[in-house]
């Protein structure tokens, strides 16, 4: 188990470099550059400003020195600072990062609590019609795009209702149940469009290991219906979900940036935006980077898991 | 030589022509005609737009801003007046055309690196898949957003960037298409009989993987759309004034209380849109390969 955790830490070091690689190579890829850029915005800058600029953000080095140093950096935790108010881009980053984390969590823990039991009812009456509601369902909630069904949820609770706030956040610490219905909306928004395309593996991997051998083995000995659901279908058809859930909490990630901006929560992906906005590129770099990695990590993870529930893979 | 090597290859366009027949049959029998029905109702309704849409989508008219639904807007106005379902039909438009552009792109340079990789493994595999598993790490939305911030916005760099994304999906599914059918006995028989390796992956292997290609087409255009309302939502994707529905979405939602209709309406067009994609996938996926039948996506 230990060689296999370590061979599997060691080929994320690629992958991560490689990140780091496109992030970096992104604020090349500007246009002219990026001080001329910045220069365009404010108007009359001296050439001596504009050389203190280059030397800020290392242009003036060639470019693999300049990607050894900002990795250097970055390894350290420093992403350089905001260009519009000079505080370091990490220290905001952990500011806003369990945001983004609450927001997400919350979301798979609703994708998962919809998707498991719909398509278990859905595999169990193939072909009828819990199956087929269950499918148009999930096809309905792969159609619409999260801020739309956020929109909506707002038009709905917020605006007819009145039961739920439209937008803005407030911290746990400081008023648990308000923070809570801050959040509801929100992960409703982003976790239906995930339960939506989890239901439709529950349902295909459930019918799979339905009529494998062992299972039939079960219910030849007598085991009861529901156990035989459960303890022995259920579980193995499960691991595949796994997977694809943990590759779907990256898509999450990539999600939380526009249900964000929706709900005007103060996390990453809305400080992304803010940085895109104000053309702010430290800002930017430092919370793509993040979420990258972040998504890189979700995937070990998930990689680990999948070896602990199902012991194959260790010694595939 | 040329025209022995071509013997097997012609045999096994004749079988898939029988199984073509039966596949659209199929196909236009269940949902998947549904979806054709739809994607076919919007892509003639954008590239009619001028003639099917009852008014010019940029006149303004302060007179009748934010209106709901009437005999003459049948969709309501917009908080310049603007009509609604002019908007939305010129609207697709920018939808359809990006999500078009961006998929081909995708197709063909993830397609032919997969096909490649597939067809000669060894270094040049390795290579196409390092670089696609890195493309995969970021999540999609996330990587088109940066790409837009820092090349900026416009139609060719809105393409690139939804465009890019796909590219690693689809060399992976033409990779794994190309490994199968290469193993083919037809395959192997115009190899032994002398043909180039292009004339073997354009004549035999490719035809064998068109199918799978075909089906991740139709679902990543569904995707696809909804990356391009997703960026013009944020005011990175299709610049106004030309209208587009995640642009709409934007900004019907500051009127959101007073006149629902102007955000609702482009919502529900997005919604139909992509259903219709992914009826239509799920109906050429079902019907090119009935094992597939109901078997969800991953």
């Amino acid at each position: 188990m230990l060689i296999f955790l370590g061979r599997r830490v060691l080929l994320a070091v690629p992958t991560l470099l490689g990140v780091a690689a496109i992030v970096f190579l992104l604020m090349r890829a500007v246009p002219g550059d990026v001080v001329t850029n910045l220069v365009g915005l404010e108007g009359n800058v001296s050439v001596e400003r504009m050389a203190e600029l280059r030397r800020m953000f290392g242009l003036d080095l060639p470019v693999h020195e300049q990607f050894g140093q900002w990795l250097a950096a970055a390894v350290q935790g420093d992403l350089g600072s905001s260009l519009r108010t000079g505080r370091p881009v990490a220290t905001d980053l952990a500011l806003r990062f369990p945001v983004t984390l609450q927001l997400t969590l919350s979301a798979l823990t609703i994708a998962l609590a919809i998707a498991v039991p719909l398509g278990v009812v859905a595999a169990l009456h193939r072909g009828r019609w819990p199956d087929g509601l269950a499918s148009l369902i999930a096809l309905l909630g792969l159609s619409v795009p999260g801020f739309f069904l956020g929109i909506l949820l707002i038009l709905a609770f917020s605006l007819e209702l009145r039961w739920l706030p439209p937008a803005g956040y407030v911290a746990f610490s400081e008023d648990p149940v308000e923070n809570l219905r801050h959040m509801v909306l929100p992960a409703l928004s982003l976790g239906l469009v995930l339960a939506a395309a989890t239901t439709r593996i529950v349902r295909s991997s459930l019918l799979e290991t339905l009529h494998r051998d062992y299972v039939r083995t079960a219910r030849a000995k007598g085991v009861r219906e529901g156990t035989v659901t459960v303890r022995h279908a259920l579980r193995t058809a499960l691991i595949p979900v796994v997977t694809v859930v943990g590759l779907q909490f990256g898509q999450l990630l990539g999600g939380a940036v526009i249900i964000e901006q929706v709900f005007s929560l103060p996390g990453v992906g809305r400080f992304a935006l803010e940085g895109i906005n104000l053309r702010d590129y430290p800002v930017v770099q430092g919370a793509v980077l993040l979420i990258a990695v972040a998504f890189v990590a979700v995937n070990l993870l998930v990689d680990v898991a999948y070896a602990l529930i199902d012991p194959r893979v260790r010694y595939g | 030589m040329a025209e022995v090597a071509g013997a097997p290859v012609r045999g096994a366009r004749t079988a898939a022509r029988g199984r073509a027949r039966e596949a659209w049959s199929r196909l236009l029998f269940g949902v998947g005609g549904i979806g054709a029905a739809l994607v076919l109702v919007a892509s003639v309704a954008a590239v009619a737009a001028p003639w099917v849409a009852p008014y010019d989508p940029l006149a303004l008219a302060p007179a009748d801003r934010l209106q709901g639904p009437t005999s003459e807007h049948w969709l309501g106005t917009d908080q310049y007046g603007r009509d609604t379902l002019s908007r939305i039909v010129h609207g697709g438009r920018a939808s359809l055309s990006v999500a078009f552009a961006s998929v081909a792109f995708a197709l063909l340079v993830g397609g032919t690196l997969g096909a490649l990789a597939g067809f000669y493994r060894g270094v040049v595999d390795g290579v196409v898949m390092r670089v696609t598993d890195v493309l995969l790490s970021f999540p999609a939305i996330l990587l088109a957003i940066a790409l837009l911030a820092f090349l900026g916005g416009g139609f060719v760099n809105l393409v690139l960037a939804i465009g890019v994304v796909y590219v690693g999906p689809f060399a992976r599914v033409a990779r794994a298409a190309v490994m199968t059918v290469r193993e083919e006995q037809y395959v192997e028989a115009a190899r032994s009989l002398g043909a180039r390796d292009l004339r073997i992956l354009a004549a035999a292997v490719l035809p064998g993987a068109a199918a799978p290609l075909l089906v991740e087409t139709t679902l990543r255009l569904a995707y696809a759309i909804l990356a391009e309302a997703s960026l013009s939502f944020l005011g990175l994707g299709t610049q106004p004034p030309t209208p587009s529905w995640g642009m709409m979405i934007a900004e019907g939602r500051r009127f959101l209380a007073l006149a629902p209709w102007a955000t609702v309406a482009p919502g529900l067009a997005i919604v139909l849109v992509v259903l219709g994609f992914n009826l239509l996938g799920d109906g050429l996926r079902d019907a090119l390969d009935p094992r597939l039948r109901g078997r969800g996506r991953a």
